[in-house]
């Protein structure tokens, strides 16, 4: 039961790791704020989700006190984190940060002026 | 399964220093706000793997407190960016 358990609980550790690498070469490397924002919104919260499982299995199959902190904690951050990214995002847009010199279309500059013209 | 916990602690670490790297270099304010949301992120799962390692169960609040302060303050500064004031004004009174 001991090896099972902690089969499980380091399989969801190591994915967790993985996904928070993942992350941090992606803020590295990509090359804009809104490609930048993509990888830190998602793989960070899968990432910190898988983690917190593991600790979640710990707590419950070796301690055997049932945490529900941490299962409140994961919905916490499975809501708000892409929220957060969205948010972040539609700012930097529209505070006028240049996209990607290789972009080939964006189709919200088009909807805002549709919506300016509107307005007039 | 210690071993294994500090290996997976000197990762994370080193996933933090590359998120500083660009909240030090990122060349507008939105990258920075990133930065910091993931720096957030990768503090709360370094104390799930602390409060293992020091087998106490008492670190979890601090998990949940966290992740509502990095949201609140993630709100924050995208509506400061967009709006430039975070909370607005009542103009009919």
């Amino acid at each position: 039961m001991t090896v099972i358990a902690n089969i499980l609980i380091v399989a969801a550790i190591s994915i967790g790791t993985i996904f928070v690498l993942v992350t941090a070469i992606g803020l590295i490397r990509l090359p804009d704020a809104f490609s930048r924002a993509h990888a830190a919104s998602k793989s960070a919260t899968l990432g910190v989700m898988c983690i917190l499982l593991g600790v979640f299995f710990h707590f419950w199959l070796n301690e055997g006190n049932f945490n529900s902190r941490i299962l409140l904690g994961i919905l916490f951050l499975f809501v708000t984190g892409p929220v957060g990214g969205h948010m972040m995002g539609r700012a930097a847009y529209l505070s006028g940060v240049k996209l990607w010199d290789k972009t080939v279309r964006d189709d919200l500059a088009e909807a805002l002026k549709k919506k300016r013209e509107r307005r007039k | 399964m210690t071993t294994f916990l500090w290996v997976i602690v000197v990762l994370i670490s080193i996933s933090l220093l590359g998120f500083v790297y660009r909240l030090v270099k990122g060349p507008s304010t939105p990258d920075r706000v990133i930065a910091l949301d993931a720096i957030g992120v990768g503090i709360i799962s370094l104390i799930g793997l602390i409060s293992i390692l020091f087998d106490t169960g008492f670190f979890l609040e601090v998990i949940l407190l966290l992740a509502i302060l990095s949201f609140i303050g993630t709100v924050a500064f995208s509506k400061f960016t967009e709006k430039g004031e975070i909370i607005q004004r009542d103009r009919n009174s």
